[in-house]
């Protein structure tokens, strides 16, 4: 295959992942929890460069994980000593944030690590790191990584699907129903955290709350069922990838950039014509609406 | 220690941080009780198009234009956050990510054609993103410097008409205050704080300037007025402190160290705070049960209980 197909098909299968997990992020109303946690995985990538002293998928994986949870936690924990939510987000995803940063610039600098890279990623790169696999062949790392976190992402959200859907729309009626509301959140933040750092690599940390957060909006403003939101939003993600791609080679600029930009499209079209929640559909029915 | 602050280039880097911490200290103090903590981390990714678009007109890094790009950027931001918020079913938080991370994308997308057309004069850019105090010449501070200072000057003005916006809208409205003028002046006052800070501690920290302090004052207060002396406080020697640790070995970054250093205040706010600090409530709560332990007893021996 060429650079080309294996770019767009790992855009697309961020497209995919993002968009499905982004669905219950917005509908748990904390949106904003993507965007703390892209910043913190740089500093469990960070950490854990910093133990093994090489650039593996695994260790970054894990490290990645683990700061993500972590950060959960700490939001978690803060927001129970009756910190505001919001704030308590605010000043663990900054902290952590800058002591990523701290690290790279004193211990990790030089490296394959830099924070510029890490925010805004290098999709173009993707295709020149390969691994062998067993009756595929060679392909990307970053791709083979994509393609298992689907898997697993696709495997949680489907044997678990009643218990998303009851925890995420009336969490005390969940509790009652002795569904661990607390365990699930923290899967939950898990599984936000490996889609976050396999993403990473390709799109970086901004773009993957882009990715995360509007395709699962804009999915929002067409349907009230779950499971047409879950698939609305991943083909969302999965177009403004593709689209993103080929703006990006049409003005020749920054891939990741373009798709972030691609998915606002997506929403602004969805903003206006939804015939459920668009604007336009606001105001030729404005009673039905009420 | 002397020898860093007699170079006069961190002496004025110091003062800038430092006034740059009061001023987002205070107005942090307002967006706390507006609820508003991530506004800022939203406006401070939506100001970097109008950065990037001020700088491929005029075609030069002049900091006054480019923090008037950005402020109209960051508004505008604002603005949409509103709007989605309230002619759709999305979320504010939702509507926050979404402006934050497509503005930045569309900013990143221009930045990447203003590197390609501008050749070397780039480096500067990138610096106003990522944040660098360090290399800020005297100009540069002095803008910062002259626009913290209208920042605190409004809100030591307008210091009863502030509180009142913010605890009373009510009885705002009644002694005839325009609730909608302070929002858009409350919205210029956060906007223009954030885009004076980025150029110093960048996009993703200049939140954290606006968050901390004022989430560690609240520890030590229950009034509004000592809390945000106390907020511009911290946030001032949070500046200081940062810049100082940050001049003390070449290619320390100045922003995250600022931030850590602010993460301290609050760590200890958070366990010595007089109000709902961690020890205090422990101590609190030992009290109590101790006072219930002696009533049991005294109940008992008293014979009340078997």
């Amino acid at each position: 295959m060429t650079y080309t197909v294996w770019i767009i098909l790992t855009a697309a299968l961020v497209g995919l992942s993002c968009g499905v997990i982004g669905v219950f992020l917005i509908l748990r109303k904390t949106a904003m929890m993507a965007d703390a946690i892209s910043h913190t995985v740089l500093l469990g990538i960070v950490i854990a460069f910093i133990i093994t002293r090489e650039v593996s998928g695994t260790a970054m994986l894990i490290g990645g994980i683990l700061a993500g949870v972590f950060t959960a936690f700490l939001v978690q924990w803060l927001h129970s000593l009756s910190v505001q939510h919001d704030a308590s987000m605010g000043i663990v995803f900054t902290t952590l944030f800058a002591v990523g940063v701290i690290l790279i610039a004193t211990s990790a600098g030089n490296a394959h690590l830099d924070v510029k890279h890490a925010l805004m990623g290098e999709i173009t790169f993707i295709p020149f790191h390969t691994i062998t696999l067993p009756f595929i062949g060679s392909i990307p790392a970053a791709t083979a990584l994509l393609l298992a976190v689907l898997a697993v992402v696709l495997f949680f959200i489907i044997a678990f699907y009643k218990e998303w859907k009851i925890t995420s729309f009336d969490p005390a009626l969940a509790a009652s129903l002795g569904i661990p509301v607390i365990l699930m959140h923290y899967l939950f933040m898990g599984l936000v955290s490996v889609t976050t750092v396999a993403s990473f690599d390709a799109v970086g940390a901004i773009m993957v709350v882009a990715m995360l957060i509007t395709p699962a909006a804009s999915a929002y403003l067409w349907t009230d069922r779950l499971s047409l939101m879950l698939l609305l939003s991943g083909a969302f993600g999965v177009i403004s990838a593709v689209s993103g791609y080929y703006i990006a080679a049409w003005i020749d600029t920054s891939i990741s950039g373009s798709m972030a930009f691609a998915t606002g499209l997506v929403f602004m079209i969805s903003f206006i014509f939804s015939p459920k929640h668009g604007l336009i559909a606001k105001r030729v029915r404005p009673i039905e609406t009420m | 220690m002397l020898s860093i602050l007699l170079n006069s280039n961190t002496g004025w880097v110091l003062l800038s941080t430092m006034i740059l911490g009061i001023a987002a200290g205070t107005i942090g103090c307002m967006a706390y009780w507006k609820r508003q903590n991530l506004m800022s981390d939203a406006l401070s990714h939506a100001a970097l198009p109008g950065v990037v678009i001020a700088f491929l007109i005029i075609g030069e890094k002049n900091l006054l234009l480019l923090i008037v790009g950005a402020a109209i950027s960051a508004l505008i931001g604002a603005f949409l956050i509103q709007w989605i918020t309230t002619a759709s079913r999305i979320s504010e938080d939702s509507a926050m990510g979404m402006v934050l991370a497509i503005f930045y994308g569309f900013g990143i997308m221009l930045l990447t054609v203003a590197n390609r057309s501008a050749g070397g004069n780039q480096s500067g850019l990138d610096g106003f993103i990522y944040g660098q105090a360090a290399a800020m010449v005297r100009t540069d501070v002095i803008t910062m410097l002259l626009l913290a200072l209208l920042v605190v000057f409004i809100v030591f003005l307008g210091f009863k008409e502030w509180k009142l916006y913010l605890f009373d809208q009510q009885f705002a409205k009644g002694i005839g205050l325009s609730i909608k003028g302070m929002n858009t002046l409350y919205t210029a006052l956060l906007v223009t704080t954030i885009v004076v800070g980025i150029q110093a501690v960048g996009v993703i920290l200049m939140a954290a300037m606006l968050i901390i302090p004022a989430v560690s004052a609240r520890y030590w207060t229950q009034s509004f007025k000592v809390m945000i002396l106390l907020s511009a406080t911290f946030g001032g020697l949070a500046g200081a402190a940062g810049t100082l640790i940050s001049a003390l070995g070449s290619g320390l970054p100045t922003g995250p160290f600022i931030v850590v250093v602010g993460a301290g205040f609050f760590v200890i706010s958070l366990v010595f705070g007089k109000e709902k600090g961690i020890l205090i409530n422990y101590l609190q709560f030992k009290l109590h049960q101790r006072t219930e332990q002696t009533n049991a007893q005294t109940l008992k021996q008293e014979g009340w209980e078997k």
